[in-house]
């Protein structure tokens, strides 16, 4: 054997570092030892965190990349260990968050056996990855992992899974490192057809009345720049879908709300009302569009899409224009006229006055007693830095900090959208904690999400990780109570909920901890936590049977949008 | 809906069949004949799938298709604009043999394959209307077994996969 032959193991952590991976997230376990062990060398180059649980370790990495931009690593062992990424792994393949997982599993010639720990964590992740792959050779190892990180952050992001059997890390290979530039089955630039750019300028200059809706690409392309660009020459309107929201700034005068189920009126109900209808980096999702058959059906749409599959899926487009948003808002930009349209404009604000007075309201300024969700976050706005980051879980909470965080800057959103993950927050807020101590993390979640992942208070007191948790407890799963009041005739079937002390649970793990009951209470409780120095946990008390509005019921149209 | 094949030219990587099939699964869709063989092209495989749908949905599996990693190129074809052949052996016993066996296979066009003492297999490579209206004949001579292939096809389009695969 030569000298400068290594272990497997070593191969792995070599090769996480040559991909300038900063922190890993994971759980050790049988199957994946020689790698912890590897790993024991290398703590100076390659942080990693222990996290409670693996379904804890792949959040914190989706936390971490979503804030980062970067790909972020988890690592299990096999069978239990393997399945328990499994959530985070469809949420990551939802919402195109780039992830290289790697997971243990049995030595190569136990599989197929049932050995102890053994599961086909190949098969059972295909669905959920971007690519995956078991290597059972140590000389695999390396080109492995260069291929899964040139893939999850390439082209439209994506998670990957790299299964490697514990013979392949005992033994010995050498160690050549090369990064992927790409391959011949996998095409990740799509260059901008210039047709497809006239014939969109085209619609776009003889609009009346167009308007546009950003998702996530914007952010994934880093194209916010390109976005404002655009809508600063062309005038035209312009919503967020829940993933888009940061790419371009709240106060920028064409940002007219948020869409969906439970975003804001006007955005929704003028959706039927545009004649020209501009889908940057969004993939009309059902949350989005309502009831299809209803949806913009007067409207030419132009969808500016990386993804071929994406268009044509749910709404046909007159126009598609492919390739990446950055390069085909700048080349569209260049191409329309600059204009403005106040009429159309002015239709914004009126329905926006009329949400205002119905719903914003008496949400951040409530005068019945119980305390609101809104005016939680409201309060958390007049104190957060610019460049907060909001990271929510899923229910009711969710949708109320993201209508009413003030976003203002690219990557300050962190939520579960497409999967719709209760228990994704408090370890998503610790990963984007773990990128950067000094930037201001706010995890809002609610009692029933908290309590999925609740062991990872035990991460964050081990890592001291700022991260300033603030639950919205309302003893119910609110949302789903919701529906239950709305459309199930209040029959409250299993959403109330006994919860225990939280400020005790969170005092057990050494982490600050305060409880509001009362309104006067809440602005000093706020500020207290803000500028407190580590982790802090704040429960807030809020009305047990508050509901979110306006809403877009399932199988309505986007302009039956409801205020109460 | 209507009959279309799909061919996907693909690297030769494990679980590739997998990944595809499961985008069948997903929506519900049932494939009617898979094959799988090399190509031309060394290390190249070309699966061809047969599968009853409307042009929506089959634009929309072919566009997932595509989406695979290792997938280099997914394309779809109606029935007129393929030339495709299946293959099919019946199994049929000894016992049941008479002289109107042998106008039947001439008519066909089939072949023995096969004799042994207590079986003949016989063997029709044609469309699936041929090899089904085989099969209703035989089955009124005590058809043993039968066995189709899925289709292999090549496309009439002048196109080669060498432009795929740079």
């Amino acid at each position: 054997m030569k000298d400068s032959m290594i272990r497997g193991a070593d191969i792995v952590v070599r090769s996480l570092i040559a991909e300038n991976a900063e922190i890993i997230f994971g759980y050790p376990g049988g199957a994946i030892m020689p790698v912890y062990d590897a790993l024991h060398d290398y703590h100076d180059q390659l942080r990693h965190v222990l996290t409670r649980h693996e379904q804890g370790a792949i959040h914190a990495a989706q936390g971490y990349a979503r804030v980062s931009g970067k790909v972020g690593v988890c690592i299990a062992t096999s069978g239990p260990g393997a399945t328990n990424l499994i959530t985070g792994l469809a949420d990551a393949q939802i919402d195109s968050t780039p992830l290289v997982c790697i997971t243990g599993q049995v030595a190569s010639h136990l599989l197929g056996t049932d050995a102890f720990q053994e599961t086909d964590v190949v098969g059972i992740s295909m669905p959920a990855t971007k690519w995956n792959i078991q290597v059972r050779r140590v000389e695999d190892i390396a080109s492995a992992i260069a291929k899964g990180f040139y893939i999850a952050k390439s082209g439209r992001p994506g998670p990957v899974l790299i299964d490697i059997t514990k013979d392949a890390q005992t033994n010995f290979g050498e160690f050549n490192y090369s990064k992927c530039l790409g391959f011949r089955s996998y095409r990740t630039h799509i260059p901008v057809e210039k047709t497809a750019i006239q014939e969109a300028a085209f619609l776009i200059n003889m609009a009346k009345r167009p308007y546009l809706l950003f998702g996530q690409g914007v952010v994934l392309g880093e194209a916010e720049e390109e976005l404002k660009a655009f809508l600063d020459k062309s005038g035209i309107p312009a919503a967020s879908t829940l993933l888009g929201s940061g790419a371009l700034s709240e106060d920028h005068p064409n940002y007219v709300g948020k869409l969906g189920m439970h975003g804001n009126y006007a955005p929704n109900l003028l959706t039927n009302q545009c004649d020209v209808l501009i889908a940057v980096g969004m993939r009309f999702d059902d949350r989005v569009t309502g009831d299809l058959k209803r949806y913009a059906k007067q409207a030419k749409v132009i969808h500016l899409e990386l993804d071929p599959a994406e268009i044509n899926k749910i709404v046909k487009c007159e126009v598609a224009v492919l390739g990446s948003c950055k390069d085909s808002l700048s080349l569209l930009a260049d191409a329309v006229n600059v204009n403005a349209y106040p009429d159309w404009m002015a239709k914004f604000q009126e329905l926006a006055d009329q949400e205002n007075a119905t719903v914003i309201q008496p949400d951040l300024k409530p005068t019945k007693p119980g305390l609101t969700m809104g005016e939680v976050i409201h309060q958390i706005n007049q104190y957060k830095a610019d460049d907060a980051i909001l990271v929510t879980d899923v229910g009711q909470h969710q949708m109320i900090a993201w209508r009413y965080f003030n976003y203002k800057k690219p990557r300050t959103q962190v939520t579960s959208g497409g999967l719709g993950t209760m228990g994704f927050a408090l370890p998503a807020a610790l990963g984007a904690q773990m990128y950067d101590f000094s930037r201001q993390v706010v995890c809002v979640v609610g009692d029933g999400g908290i309590q999925m992942t609740i062991q990872e208070l035990g991460t964050i007191m081990q890592t001291k990780a700022p991260v300033k948790i603030v639950l919205l407890n309302n003893n119910f799963l609110g949302m789903v109570r919701q529906w239950q009041q709305m459309f199930f005739d209040k029959r409250y079937s299993f959403t109330e909920l006994d919860n225990p002390d939280f400020v005790k649970i969170a005092e057990a793990y050494s982490i600050q901890a305060q409880k509001v009951t009362e309104r006067g209470d809440l602005q000093e409780a706020i500020e207290d936590m803000l500028i407190h120095d580590g982790p802090y946990f704040l429960e807030v008390v809020v009305e047990k049977e508050d509901n979110v509005f306006p809403m877009i019921a399932t199988g309505c149209s986007v302009e039956e949008v409801r205020l109460s | 809906m209507k009959r279309y094949t799909i061919f996907v030219i693909t690297e030769n990587f494990i679980g590739i069949l997998n990944r595809i099939t499961i985008i069948f699964t997903r929506r519900g869709i049932n494939i009617d004949a898979l094959t799988a063989s090399e190509s031309r092209l060394e290390g190249i495989h070309r699966i061809t799938i047969e599968v009853t749908a409307s042009e929506d949905t089959v634009i929309q599996l072919v566009n997932q298709i595509e989406k695979i990693i290792d997938v280099i190129k997914a394309f779809y074809h109606e029935d007129e604009s393929v030339v495709y052949q299946e293959i099919a052996l019946y199994k049929i016993p000894v016992s049941r043999l008479d002289g109107g066996l042998e106008k039947i296979i001439r008519q066909h066009n089939a072949k023995i394959i096969a004799a042994e003492p207590d079986f003949v297999v016989l063997e029709l490579t044609g469309h699936k209307e041929q090899t089904q209206e085989l099969l209703e004949i035989l089955k009124g001579y005590g058809l043993l077994e039968f066995a189709r292939s899925g289709r292999v096809a090549v496309a009439k389009r002048m196109l080669t996969i060498d432009s795929f695969v740079k």
